[in-house]
C-alpha cells in the first residue's frame, strides 16, 4: 500500500484530494490529509463583506464535508517535513511516514510583522480584509464611518489575489457613493510597485479607471513601520502617508513549517518547478496552491488550473513515465469594478494580459481588460460553482492551459 | 522589441528601458544606466547588491525580491533605499540586467 499524504486543506489540497482519489486504485493507495482548522473559507468572497454585499456565512463550511470518502483527514498542526526520511512530525507528537507528499500548506497575512500595525489600534482605525475577522470588523466600521482619509496599503508582494487591493478601492467608491457620501472620503493606493497597473496593456486599458473613480495612487511606497497613534505610514525612504482609515494588506508568508524544515524561502514558500511542482530537491515532494514559490499569482484560479496539470501527471510520475503536462502559469481573475460591473484577465508566465473576449472568440460572454456587467455576474457566479464543482475536483469545461483564442494582440 | 547602444553594447530592451537578455549585460552597461538612473557611482556596496541579483537571477531564472536581496546579502532595506533611492526594486533590476518586478496586470 502506498501512502500519498497532503498537507493542508484549503483550496489547493481539497481540489488534490478529490481529484486523486478518483484517479488512484483505492486498494493500492492510502491519502491522508492534515490541516489544523476545521473550517473552508471562500476566500474571494471576503472582498465583499466589508461592503454588507456577503454575509460571514456565504463564505465558511465545514472542510469535512468536502474530503470524500476513503480519504483520512487528521485535525492537526504540522512541526516539520522530514524529507529525508520520507516523514512528517506533528505537533502533537504523532510522526505520519509518506511515499509522495503534496504540500498545500498556502500563504497566511502577517500583520506581526510590520511594527505598529497591531500596536492598540488593530480593528480600531486598523484593518484587513483578507481574513474572515477583518472582514468583518471593516464592514461594522464602514457601516458607520462618516469619511475622511481611507488608505489602501500594500505592504510587501507577492499576495494573494494581487487585485483585491484595486478591487477594495473600486467597491469602497461605489459604497461611498451610494452612501451619499463619496465627496467626503478621500480614497488612496499606496503600493511598493510603480503603479496600480505594472503590464502595459492593462496599465495602457485600466489606467483611466482609477483617475474616473477618483483614487490616487501612492506608488514605489514602501512601509517601514505605521505610526499607530499619529495615524501615518513611514516607508523605508522616509516618506508619510497620513490616513484617517488604514485598510492593510500585511506581509502574506508561508507556513513556519516549512521554515522548521528547511524547504522554505525568505517568505517560507517552497522553491518548486514551476511547470510539473516538483521539488528539485526530493523527487517525491510535490508543492501546490499559494505555498509554491512560483511566478504567479497567489490565487485559487492558478491552484485549480495547477492541480488540473499535477493530477494529469500524477500517475504517469507514479508509474516512472515521464510528466506529458506542463503547467503554464495560468490564471484567470474576475475584477470587481464597482456599480454593478467588473473586469476580466486572463494571463500565464509568458502572455500578459491582452484585451478581447473569453472563453469564445468573437462571442465571450465575458470581456478581457473591459468593463461590462456580465463580468460582475460571472463573479457572482463563482461562488457556488466554487463549492459545488471546484472544490469537488470536478471537470469545468474550461482548458487548464491559457488560449490565444479570443485574445487580441 | 528594441534594441539600443549602452556604453558601446548594443542590447536588446523592451518598452521601458529594461535589457530582455541577461547574458547581453556588462559592468560597463551597469555603470552606464546607474547615471541614467540618478547614481553617479556605482561603490563596492552598490556591486553587493548588483552581483548578488545578477547570481540568484541565474539560478532561480527571475530577478530577486527585496525582501531575498537584504535576506541574502546581509544589506538592510534602510540601506538599499539610500543606495537606490525611490522605488531601489525597480532601479536594482534595471541596473542588473534583469526583469522589472511587477504585478499581474
Amino acid at each position: 500500500m502506498k501512502h500519498l499524504l497532503v498537507l493542508g486543506a484549503g483550496t489547493a489540497g481539497t481540489m488534490v484530494v478529490n481529484r486523486l482519489r478518483r484517479q488512484l486504485d483505492k486498494a493500492q493507495w492510502k491519502i491522508t490529509v492534515v490541516d489544523p482548522q476545521a473550517t473552508h473559507y471562500y476566500q474571494p468572497g471576503f472582498l465583499f463583506i466589508p461592503f454588507g454585499i456577503y454575509q460571514e456565512k456565504d463564505v465558511v463550511k465545514p472542510k469535512s464535508a468536502f474530503i470524500p470518502s476513503g480519504v483520512e483527514l487528521i485535525a492537526a498542526s504540522v512541526d516539520r517535513v522530514e524529507p529525508e526520511h520520507n516523514q512528517v512530525k506533528l505537533t502533537d507528537g504523532r510522526t505520519l511516514p509518506y511515499d509522495f507528499l503534496v504540500i498545500a500548506t498556502g500563504a497566511q497575512t502577517r500583520p506581526d510583522q510590520t511594527p505598529g500595525l497591531l500596536d492598540g489600534e488593530w480593528y480600531k482605525s486598523i484593518y484587513d480584509f483578507y481574513t474572515l475577522d477583518g472582514a468583518v470588523a471593516l464592514g461594522d466600521k464602514l457601516r458607520n464611518w462618516q469619511g475622511g482619509r481611507l488608505v489602501v496599503n500594500v505592504v510587501e508582494n507577492p499576495i494573494k489575489c494581487p487585485v483585491a487591493p484595486l478591487e477594495f478601492l473600486m467597491l469602497a467608491d461605489w459604497f461611498f457613493h451610494e452612501k451619499g457620501i463619496r465627496d467626503r472620503v478621500e480614497l488612496i493606493y499606496a503600493t511598493p510597485l510603480s503603479g496600480a497597473f505594472t503590464k502595459p496593456i492593462a496599465a495602457q486599458k485600466l489606467g483611466h479607471l482609477l483617475e474616473e473613480k477618483n483614487i490616487k495612487v501612492v506608488p514605489d511606497f514602501m512601509v517601514e513601520h505605521v505610526e499607530a497613534e499619529a495615524k501615518k505610514l513611514i516607508s523605508y525612504d522616509e516618506q508619510e502617508v497620513a490616513y484617517d482609515l488604514l485598510v492593510s494588506v500585511p506581509l502574506n508568508m508561508g507556513d513556519a513549517a516549512m521554515a522548521r524544515s528547511g524547504l522554505g524561502d525568505e517568505l517560507n514558500y517552497v522553491p518548486v518547478d514551476k511547470h510539473t511542482f516538483v521539488s528539485p530537491k526530493y523527487a517525491n515532494i510535490f508543492v501546490l496552491g499559494d505555498a509554491a514559490a512560483v511566478p504567479t499569482s497567489k490565487a485559487g484560479s492558478v491552484a485549480h488550473f495547477a492541480v488540473d496539470c499535477f493530477a494529469d501527471n500524477f500517475l504517469d510520475y507514479v508509474a516512472g513515465k515521464e510528466m506529458h503536462t506542463s503547467f503554464d502559469g495560468h490564471a484567470n481573475c474576475f475584477i470587481e469594478s464597482g456599480f454593478g460591473k467588473g473586469l476580466l484577465v486572463d494571463f500565464n508566465y509568458e502572455t500578459e494580459p491582452l484585451p478581447g473576449c473569453y472563453p469564445l472568440p468573437g462571442v465571450g460572454p465575458f470581456t478581457l481588460l473591459e468593463e461590462s456587467k456580465i463580468n460582475h455576474w460571472g463573479k457572482l457566479m463563482f461562488r457556488p460553482i466554487y463549492w459545488n464543482i471546484l472544490l469537488k475536483g470536478r471537470k469545468m469545461p474550461l482548458p487548464a492551459h491559457m488560449s490565444m483564442a479570443g485574445k487580441v494582440q | 522589441m528594441t534594441t539600443r547602444t549602452i556604453a558601446g553594447t548594443t542590447v536588446q530592451v523592451n518598452a521601458e528601458g529594461f535589457m530582455t537578455n541577461p547574458a547581453e549585460w556588462n559592468q560597463a552597461i551597469a555603470t552606464e544606466i546607474a547615471k541614467e538612473e540618478g547614481i553617479p557611482e556605482l561603490t563596492p556596496v552598490h556591486w553587493r547588491v548588483v552581483d548578488f541579483c545578477r547570481a540568484d537571477a541565474k539560478a532561480t531564472g527571475k530577478s530577486p525580491t527585496l525582501r531575498r536581496i537584504t535576506a541574502n546579502s546581509g544589506i538592510s532595506t534602510k540601506e538599499i533605499f539610500a543606495l537606490f533611492p525611490k522605488g531601489p526594486a525597480k532601479k536594482v533590476a534595471r541596473i542588473s540586467g534583469l526583469g522589472k518586478p511587477e504585478g499581474c496586470v
